[in-house]
């Protein structure tokens, strides 16, 4: 990876990082799952997907699937920085003149399909998948899933037709920040060992480093990682990632900050020392 | 024409046809060789089944879907709410042996509320077919409309002749004022005999087959409301939320009332059994119908 595009990309995510944490106030949004996939989806959209602005309805573009909805923050901030999404939009977040809500919605520049309910994306983005592959189409369909989503069991079932299919023009890239909604997922429902069950599955499951922007271009560039095979991604993650004050923790999985949280938060993205929250920790499950 | 028949000859017309199934093939066993990339088993994956169906879609396709109707409307039934109605995607629900259909198999397999619930997702219309020859007629129109529909797939044998199908309108036989008689798929057949026996005994009687009970006729129930002494409704589903529930929200909403007498599963699941044993069994046979109605009409006069 040449170091201009390092840089650019690391500058971005940082910017998303930013419209992430403006986000949580007013009604709050899902901060700690954002910022856990914010390198990956910025990633994602700069380097590896065959999509524009020009192209969003080109029946040979690849598709981006956001099957883990909640983490949307992480994907508008994005659209914002790639110029699909007015910056000033954001500032609708919560209002009803708009459609930028929790989940992510298809009047929105960019979303191919709604999210929300977990465990739906998948089967949805293997339909695209597999009319692509009718086609002779060389799309690409990437659909991002969490830790917490791999308890839905239309998951795994997915998995298996997926595999039975043979559908390689699928990436399903797992955002593993180790955490469900209020608990870690190895204390509740335990994955371990992750690769080998995707593995048993008929598919081919790669590890990475999901906040290192030149290993995941190495993964990624290999990309189907067997032919007829299904690929997966673990990218692993840290929930909360750039905020230590909110990392790793379960209690700050939805959250509602003040003001005054929101603009010692933006600082201490920017190296300040951790911000002192105030505002109550809220379990929204 | 078979229903078979009829999806080939969309398919073979128009590569945007793609059938589907979760390993129920009964209804189009010599199908897969003739359609090859139009034809997909997900295997016993309902879910993932509507899924995939939402996501080619969204690629313009428009799937035909077709799995045994208990599972299809209750396992996967968050998918169709989320993937196929919040979208309004042009996704064709087929469910097979709905109702007392399921004969032998138990409750389990009883798809009596399937009604109810499909019909209760915003953009997803209802076809209930009296009999094969209703379904033939209709699968055309509501295969190529652009609205997910949910069918109630059902090969009875017709009694009758069909008139043109076209969505939204009822069929009409007779133009009695004694009783009108509302019903929808299977029990049309045994509905249709118990009107001839009626008849016989001087009761004058109107027979609706209501054929879409999403989008409903209301023109043609508020006619036979204001028009019949008592109205019927029979169903092989549950008392809740079917045509016995739909009447009364068409009564509601135009401000009237009316004596009604329904046929329906009250509450509880069916007896299981051979067919004809099935409905002698829980009263649905065309005599048991033409009993009660006489019966009802003596109570009311």
């Amino acid at each position: 990876m040449k170091k201009q595009n390092l840089l650019e990309l690391k500058q971005t995510s940082m910017r998303v990082r930013e419209h992430i944490i403006r986000l949580s106030g007013n009604g709050g949004c899902f901060i700690g799952a954002s910022l856990s996939c914010a390198d990956l989806i910025v990633y994602l959209y700069k380097e590896f997907l065959n999509v524009s602005k020009e192209t969003l309805n080109d029946p040979e573009r690849d598709y981006f699937f956001l099957s883990k909805g909640h983490d949307v923050p992480a994907l508008y901030g994005t659209f914002v920085e790639l110029g699909w999404l007015e910056k000033d939009r954001l500032n609708n977040h919560l209002k009803t003149n708009d459609f930028i809500y929790w989940h992510p919605n298809i009047n929105i520049p960019g979303i191919e399909f709604h999210s929300g309910s977990l465990g739906h994306n998948l089967s949805v983005a293997m339909g695209v998948a597999m009319d692509c592959k009718l086609r002779k189409q060389k799309n690409r369909i990437v659909v991002v899933v969490g830790d917490g989503e791999l308890n839905e069991g239309s998951m795994w079932e997915a998995l298996l037709v997926a595999s039975a299919y043979k559908l390689d023009n699928l990436l399903v890239v797992v955002d593993r920040n180790q955490f469900q909604a209020n608990m870690k997922t190895e204390d509740l429902i335990p994955l371990k060992p992750l690769a080998k069950k995707f593995e048993a599955f008929g598919c081919k499951a790669k590890k990475v480093n999901g906040h290192n922007f030149e290993k995941m271009d190495e993964l990624f560039e290999t990309f189907p990682f067997e032919k007829g095979k299904v690929s997966v991604v673990i990218a692993e993650t840290v929930r909360g990632k750039g905020l230590p004050s909110i990392e790793k923790r379960a209690d700050r999985w939805f959250v509602n900050f003040k003001e005054e949280e929101i603009n010692q938060l933006l600082k201490e993205l920017h190296g300040a020392k951790k911000t002192k929250l105030t505002s109550e920790t809220i379990v929204a499950r | 024409m078979t229903y078979s028949d009829i999806v080939l000859e969309l398919i073979n017309n128009d590569d945007r046809y793609i059938i589907m199934t979760s390993e129920n093939r009964a209804a189009f066993r010599s199908l897969p060789p003739l359609i090859k990339n139009n034809f997909v088993d997900t295997g016993i994956t309902e879910q993932t089944m509507i899924g995939m169906a939402a996501g080619l879609a969204l690629r313009g396709r428009t799937p035909i879907v077709h799995a045994l109707a208990t599972f299809l409307t209750m396992r996967a039934f968050e998918f169709i709410r989320t993937d196929v109605g919040i979208a309004n995607l042009p996704v064709k629900i087929v469910g097979a042996v709905p109702g007392f259909l399921s004969d032998g198999n138990g409750p389990t397999h009883q798809a009596i509320e399937d009604v109810s619930i499909m019909r209760g997702i915003p953009n997803v219309n209802v076809f209930c077919p009296a009999d094969e020859d209703d379904m033939i007629t209709g699968l055309k129109t509501v295969f190529t409309c652009p609205s997910p529909f949910y069918i109630r797939y059902n090969t009875a044998k017709a009694v009758v002749e069909h008139g043109k199908f076209e969505i939204g309108k009822a069929e009409v036989f007779g133009n009695g004022t004694d009783v009108a008689i509302l019903v929808y798929g299977f029990l049309f057949g045994e509905s249709f005999k118990a009107k001839q026996i009626l008849e016989s005994k001087g009761v004058s009687v109107r027979l609706i087959n209501i054929r879409t009970p999403k989008p409903v006729d209301e023109e043609t129930i508020l006619r036979s409301v204001d028009e019949c002494r008592l109205i019927v409704t029979i169903e092989d589903h549950f008392i809740t939320g079917g045509l016995y529930s739909i009447l009364a929200e068409v009564l509601l909403r135009n401000r009237k009332t009316a004596a009604v007498l329904p046929f329906a599963l009250m509450d509880k699941w069916f007896k299981p059994g051979m067919l004809n044993d099935v409905l002698n069994f829980e009263g649905f046979t065309a005599e048991q119908i033409a009993v009660k109605i006489i019966n009802q009409i003596s109570i009311d006069h």
